[in-house]
């Protein structure tokens, strides 16, 4: 079963968003040597907001962000910060305000992670760069916060890439920056530190009123750690395809259609991705609820054998998962108790499978799926 | 954490000491040594100004004195041009000479010395350094244009020997044709000497090279920025395009300078740095920059005693020794760095 929305026709224009005027990006085209690859984006966020941008692969959210950290000209509009063209800002004064986190690798020679972090210093320190008392301190503080402490000493180039990750999230810390722009930071970083950089970002907008603008991969994490999301959909140009709250971008069969999922599909509810279901007539009934299912039916997809669940509330945990993955598929409204119809329609279909399996314990059968567990061992089909 | 830090600076102090004390001991070796000794009295009494052989203060004041001042200046010189390189395009192996910078010196100088001698002209420091300085910057551009050109550093290296085997083989043909007197002091310079150095020489030289070396100190902190790569570097305020002007300028200069008075000389930009960030293990450019300058006397300085000693009276080119000692070090970077994993 695949949920079919009815986008409207693709109408190929940015569209523009605004929740403040704190961070601007103005009638923005963006791209390489006059050539645009994003046209017209005109977003604003408020001050500590946190802004992710999310597309597939190539959409040009790199090439976005490259624009506002000044590595690429914008082929026009202006970048506001604060109201101002940051163009006419002092260079030393905007690396006060901003700092990036690229993913460009960088192999210094012969620096400590501390030397590293440490550069972060460098728009606030005099003109030999010699750090004072005051700035060890913001340093070794920034290196705690993200656990890499242990690390100072250790050469750069000899740590793994989800710690350099980590020391260079220190480094864009110790910056003290109102604004920090992170290009895939979670790249290189197991689930652990994936929470931990999140969490320190949503801290540091919550707390110091720092703004974050973005992009990552992981759908989910975009959804739950952003207050503000903007979609980017690749095409020639490509365009901003929506640009507001996690709810507002993740309406149900939106990642399907912006991602050009051909396979498998994403639950806009709760960040779940499915491999594509078995189709055919279903070999096996799985009666479930409750979430006990879930894990069953990612096996049966997995033997690749096509199978049929129910009867399941709308509401259940277990329903997105098996709408993603069962051949077919019993289910009511939710808060709804299944009636008679439910059940004989599920009578029906046990007809035609090989087996019925039951993931829920005896006590915790409803009449209604008390009813499918006899009727299967009436049949001799109960596993 | 702490001990880690004081350990670090002891490690810097003992380095700069060890430093001082070899330049100190070349020097007074480099004084002393040679076809006729000076015994260490007679250097003493020289320096207080009391009785010395007439002969041991000749020898002393006109020659061995400015040539051991000119190894110590240049090879500073270079030593810190090749620091400069390696900075500038990232790569461990980068110094003047190997990238063709000094032999498009050589070949500028030895242009403009013929031209003015066959116009009957004297040819003083400072029209040396410019011609030195022109042809220096023609062949860091074509270096600059190859690097846009070519991926890895091992090809832009190869690039560099090639500008630097052409300009070689044009002065050569240059020289060879070339049929005055004169010109025999050319020859021996195009090998790389320190030898004929004058004190006029050594004054403009140590004057050229202190101010672009204090300029080279006080670009101590975008250096630092400038090795987590160009895009950090712009993020943390640094002006990169400024920035890598002044680095191509000033490497270019101080290889110039170097060329001007002694001719190419091998390997001191690329090894000893190398040899530096060894000693001192770290790349923290405010401990680099002096380190590298004084290394790189404390290396031109020994080989150039090397030189001038060991086949005595037979006197071997400068760049025979720095290659001697110096081309090890390349290899030994090469090969930690393939250890390294890249």
């Amino acid at each position: 079963m695949t949920v079919q929305t009815a986008l409207p026709n693709q109408e190929r224009h940015s569209v523009s968003g605004f929740s403040g005027d704190y961070f601007c990006l103005d009638h923005l085209n963006v791209g390489y040597e006059g050539t645009v690859v994003i046209e017209d984006v005109n977003i604003g966020i408020a001050q500590g907001e946190i802004l992710t941008l999310i597309g597939p692969n190539g959409a040009g959210k790199s090439t976005i962000l490259k624009t506002i950290t000044r590595q690429l000209e914008p082929i026009s509009g202006v970048v506001r910060f604060n109201g101002v063209d940051w163009t006419t800002i002092e260079r030393h004064k905007l690396a006060q305000m901003i700092s990036v986190l690229l993913t460009e690798r960088i192999r210094p020679e012969l620096m400590t992670c501390e030397d590293v972090v440490a550069m972060g210093r460098y728009p606030y320190t005099g003109s030999l760069g010699v750090l004072q008392p005051e700035d060890q301190k913001i340093v070794d503080e920034a290196m705690e916060l993200v656990h890499v402490s242990e690390l100072a000493e250790k050469d750069f180039s000899a740590i793994s890439d989800g710690q350099r990750q980590r020391v260079m999230l220190a480094r864009a810390i110790c910056q003290q920056p109102d604004l920090m722009i992170l290009d895939e930071p979670t790249s290189f970083l197991d689930v652990r530190y994936k929470l931990e950089l999140l969490n320190i970002l949503q801290k540091m907008s919550r707390e110091r009123g720092m703004t974050v603008v973005m992009s990552l991969h992981e759908l989910d994490l975009a959804e739950r750690v952003s207050d503000r999301i903007m979609t980017v959909r690749p095409g020639r140009p490509g365009v901003i395809d929506r640009f507001g709250t996690s709810e507002e971008i993740f309406t149900p069969g939106y990642i399907d259609d912006l991602y050009g999922l051909t396979v498998g599909s994403y639950d806009e509810s709760s960040g779940r991705v499915e491999l594509p279901a078995i189709t055919g007539d279903p070999r096996v009934f799985v009666v479930c609820g409750g979430g006990t299912g879930t894990l069953v039916f990612r096996r049966l997809q997995r033997e690749g054998t096509p199978f049929a669940a129910g009867i399941l509330t709308e509401n259940d945990t277990d329903y997105p998962v098996a709408a993603s993955l069962a051949a077919e598929l019993v289910a009511v409204p939710a808060f709804q108790v299944p009636g008679n119809e439910a059940v004989q329609q599920a009578q029906a279909v046990i007809d035609r499978c090989e087996r019925v399996t039951c993931t829920l314990g005896e006590d915790r059968l409803t009449p209604s799926l008390r009813a499918l567990v006899d009727y299967a061992k009436d049949k001799g089909k109960l596993a | 954490m702490s001990t880690m830090a004081a350990k670090r600076r002891a490690r810097w102090t003992a380095g700069f000491v060890f430093l001082a004390i070899a330049l100190v001991v070349l020097l007074i070796l480099s004084i002393c040594l040679g076809s006729v000794r000076i015994p260490l009295e007679d250097l003493f009494a020289l320096f207080t100004g009391g009785e010395a052989s007439a002969l041991a203060k000749n020898i002393v004041v006109t020659t061995r004195a400015p040539r051991a001042l000119a190894a110590i200046i240049l090879g500073g010189a270079l030593a810190l041009a090749g620091y400069l390189l390696q900075t500038f395009f990232h790569n461990p192996i980068a110094g003047p000479f190997v990238l063709g910078i000094s032999s498009g010196a050589k070949l500028a100088v030895s242009v403009v010395m013929i031209l003015f001698l066959s116009w009957g002209l004297t040819v003083n420091s400072f029209t040396m350094i410019l011609a030195a300085f022109a042809g220096a910057m023609v062949s860091m551009a074509f270096v600059l244009w190859l690097s846009n050109h070519v991926q890895g550093m091992g090809m832009l290296i190869v690039g560099g020997v090639m500008i630097g085997y052409i300009c070689s083989a044009i002065t050569e043909f240059i020289v060879t044709f070339a049929d005055d007197a004169d010109i025999a002091n050319l020859h021996y310079w195009s090998q790389g000497s320190f030898s004929g150095i004058t004190w006029d020489n050594v004054w403009v030289m140590l004057i050229v090279v202190a101010v672009t070396t204090v300029f080279v100190f006080l670009l101590s902190k975008p250096i630092g920025a400038f090795q987590l790569g160009e895009n950090y570097a712009a993020s943390l305020g640094v002006n990169v395009k400024r920035f890598r002007v002044l680095l191509v300028l000033l490497s270019s200069f101080l290889a110039a300078t170097v060329t001007a008075f002694a001719g190419p000389i091998s390997f001191v930009g690329i090894a000893v740095p190398q040899l530096m960030k060894g000693l001192f293990k770290t790349a923290k450019p405010l401990l680099m920059v002096p380190a590298c300058f004084v290394g790189g006397s404390v290396f031109c300085l020994f080989c150039d005693l090397l030189a001038r000693i060991v086949f005595a009276p037979t006197e071997l080119s400068i760049s025979v020794v720095t290659a001697v000692f110096g081309a090890p070090v390349v290899i030994a970077v090469l090969i930690r760095r393939k250890r390294g994993g890249e």
